[in-house]
């Protein structure tokens, strides 16, 4: 069992919690992810690491309400635990000193990008961020990104905070004004990760997505997160979850995540009759 | 003497047509006169060319005798000396070609059915606890010596269980949430019930065993870390887990899955009963098993059970090279599994949702025999024809995950990815890292794989007494 020592609600559907693992903190790295599973009839489902202390032997995960299991996770509390906390798993991010990075977060995906853009600051990278959201209500670790990043440009798709724009407008212009960028990091949804990829694209600047397929165990046995990058097959879980957006088969991806619509929704359906929050 | 009986006493089934609607065991086990009688038969012949058969040595005329004396503690006893997951082994082995193949009555008639005799006498055992004593029988000194063992399928347990009867101190690593490996994730409930593999993993961790689940070796924690970190000698018995594909067009199309996804889903997550368990699976009307092994039977007849209208098993040889268990082919064409035999996928077909629809199938034909000495399935060009399919699961076999040997310096592997080791003490390359089971021969048996548990145990325990 693995306990949960902070569980702090970011925004309303989307939740931080730091749970004690310290096998996990000794290992863990950015980019890297684990497998959770909340109880004995529960499915395991992959989060990717949003921060770790080794001295403290925690891991904070956040988590946003997508599905059954997210959305049970949500009703958790410190002083609860889940049964099966597993990692780190997937190959880290690389870095170094790339020079000049962009790094990209579209709503929850600030909290894997974060350890990301700290690593790249500490490697002695000039870092720009991006954040996106939907919403200021849905925008969280604003600060929490500005501190590890030398600029940051903050977005909202409805103007209620920052910028309104998506985060690919203020991407294309950075890469119009011809400032030199080495390197770009995309972490967010699925279709915002394709659209960044599609930006950079043009510009010839490598742009680094972090996938998030349907998985089973985690570590490669079952291929059920195979994805297609430069026509090979790739499994994301041993070999990503890092892979270079521009040659990534997305509309394979978007397909393949939604092989389980239907279960999905009678599987949240059930849950809510039982628990009586049904909306 | 009495008069040789040459027939043996059949098993109990499920009838086929309500077996094929539920996750219940086919076999039913013997009952207790079913087993007396069948133990009746054994000639106790001086040669005991059956246990020269078993892979792990189990005295078989021994706990035979036992259970005819009628003292089954005894039975258990001898049994367990020898092997410590007879449960699983008396359903899963294949006694066939083993202790059965070479036992003196398969000259004359039926072999000893000593797989069921086995299963029967595990049955028992579990069905007695805790009224028995199953300790060894010579508690073991302890060595003061800790080992790792990596992996808790069949040669994990085996090695763990034995070191653990020789005084060591004893950590099985599993990467899974539950331990047993392709016992718990691969084989099918129908055929080895959960409950006695997490029985047998139960007296393993009784002998002393501390298990740790939710360690993946190699990203938790490292091979060296370990030997680091007060373990004087490391087994690896991390199976062959990571799975093949045809690598043909369309086969990351929705609705095809490998047939570890398929089972892992099905056996270890449960989503043959989703949605109270959270994980799901997806069956079509028209299901396709490419593969002709045991886990191509177990796909499909999981397949079947999960309300699958048509379920064909697509083969490229022909019935006599099918690789699985004669008695698994029976079950599942008893069952209603069609076989296309002599044929094989070229591609798959989808739809404009990216769901497999069908597959393009050759005809094949069998020329000259190839390595494996087996003819070589060659496509008849123009063959081609359409199979509608709505799922397909490829059974192709397996190799060992990289995790491991990616993560360790010093371990050599071979151009498959198997672990190269001493084939008597399965030593590696690498000093003080024993490997063995699937991991070193790539997909192959139960049985096999406990075999090299226990000789690498032995080795270790001679290295560690140096």
């Amino acid at each position: 069992m693995y306990n949960i020592s902070l569980k702090e609600d970011l925004v309303p559907n989307i939740h931080l919690f730091k749970v004690a693992a310290p096998a996990v903190a000794k290992k863990a790295q950015p980019g890297q992810f684990v497998v959770i599973r909340i109880d004995e009839k529960g499915e395991r489902i992959p989060l990717t690491l949003a921060d770790w202390d080794e001295e403290e032997g925690s891991v904070t995960i956040v988590v946003m309400e997508v599905g059954t299991t997210t959305y049970r996770l949500a009703l958790l509390k410190a002083g609860d635990s889940i049964v099966n906390f597993v990692g780190p798993l997937g190959v880290p991010t690389h870095i170094e000193k790339f020079g000049t990075v962009l790094c990209v977060a579209g709503g929850v995906g600030v909290a894997p990008i974060a350890p990301i853009a700290r690593a790249l600051k500490t490697a002695g990278n000039k870092v720009i961020s991006i954040l996106g959201a939907r919403s200021k209500d849905l925008l969280f670790w604003e600060e929490r990104l500005r501190s590890v990043s030398d600029e940051l440009i903050v977005c909202t798709d409805d103007g209620s905070y920052g910028r309104k724009a998506l985060v690919t407008e203020p991407l294309k212009e950075m890469l119009e004004t011809g400032e030199k960028i080495d390197r770009v990091f995309a972490i967010g949804p699925s279709i915002m990760m394709k659209f960044c990829a599609k930006t950079t694209e043009p510009f010839g600047i490598k742009t680094i997505v972090s996938l998030n397929p349907i998985m089973v165990d985690g570590t490669g046995m079952c291929g059920c997160c195979r994805v297609s990058v430069g026509g090979v097959t790739k499994f994301t879980c041993v070999d990503g979850p890092d892979f270079d957006g521009h040659q990534v088969d997305w509309d394979e991806l978007f397909a393949r995540q939604r092989i389980y619509l239907d279960e999905e929704k009678r599987s949240l359906e059930q849950w809510q009759c039982q628990c009586g929050t049904g909306a | 003497m009495a008069k040789l009986n040459l027939n043996r006493v059949s098993m109990p089934r499920q009838d086929p047509e309500l077996r094929g609607k539920n996750f219940n065991e086919v076999a039913l086990g013997y009952s207790a006169e079913q087993a007396q009688a069948e133990a009746e038969r054994c000639i106790q012949c001086p040669k005991r060319p059956c246990t020269e058969g078993c892979p792990v040595e189990v005295d078989i005329p021994g706990f035979i005798q036992a259970l005819r004396d009628g003292n089954l503690p005894e039975a258990v006893r001898v049994l367990k000396d020898k092997n410590s997951l007879p449960g699983i082994c008396g359903r899963v082995c294949p006694q066939e070609t083993q202790c059965e193949a070479v036992c003196s009555l398969a000259k004359k008639g039926a072999p000893i059915a000593i797989g069921r005799l086995e299963r029967y006498v595990a049955d028992w055992d579990r069905g007695n606890k805790p009224s028995i004593d199953n300790s060894p029988v010579n508690p073991p000194e302890p060595s003061g010596k800790r080992v790792a063992v990596v992996g808790s399928g069949p040669a994990g347990l085996t090695a763990a269980a034995d070191l653990a009867k020789l005084g060591h101190s004893v950590t099985l690593f599993e990467a899974l949430h539950v331990a047993g490996g392709v016992l718990m994730y691969g084989i099918p409930e129908f055929r080895l019930p959960k409950e006695i593999v997490q029985a047998e993993v139960d007296y393993v961790t009784s002998l002393g065993v501390e298990l740790q689940l939710d360690s993946v070796v190699g990203k938790s924690m490292t091979i060296d870390e370990l030997l680091n970190n007060g373990y004087e000698a490391v087994f690896l018995g991390t199976g062959a887990g990571l799975p093949m594909f045809l690598n043909i067009p369309g086969e990351n199309l929705n609705g095809i899955y490998s047939a570890n996804e398929f089972l892992t889903r099905v056996n270890l997550m449960k989503a043959y009963q989703f949605p109270e368990y959270d994980t799901p699976v997806k069956i079509g009307k028209r299901v396709a098993v490419i593969g002709g092994g045991n886990v191509a039977m177990d796909s499909a007849r999981c397949a079947l059970r999960l309300g699958a209208d048509e379920v064909h098993i697509v083969y490229r040889r022909s019935e006599v090279e099918l690789p699985a268990r004669r008695e698994e082919v029976e079950n599942a064409k008893e069952e209603g599994i069609q076989f296309r035999l002599l044929t094989n996928p070229k591609q798959f077909i989808g739809n404009d949702q990216n769901w497999v629809t069908g597959m393009e199938c050759y005809e094949m034909e069998l020329g000259e025999p190839d390595d494996s000495g087996r003819r070589r399935p060659i496509a008849i060009p123009g063959s081609e024809y359409i199979i509608e399919v709505d799922t397909a699961v490829a059974a192709l076999g397996t190799r060992p995950n990289p995790i491991i040997p990616q993560s360790t310096e010093g371990l050599e592997t071979s151009k498959w990815g198997t672990v190269i080791v001493d084939e008597v003490s399965g030593q590696t390359r690498k000093a003080k890292v024993w490997a063995g089971g699937d991991i070193v021969t790539g997909a192959a048996t139960v049985i096999s794989a406990m075999g090299a548990g226990k000789r690498a145990a032995a080795d270790i325990d001679e290295y560690l007494r140096g």
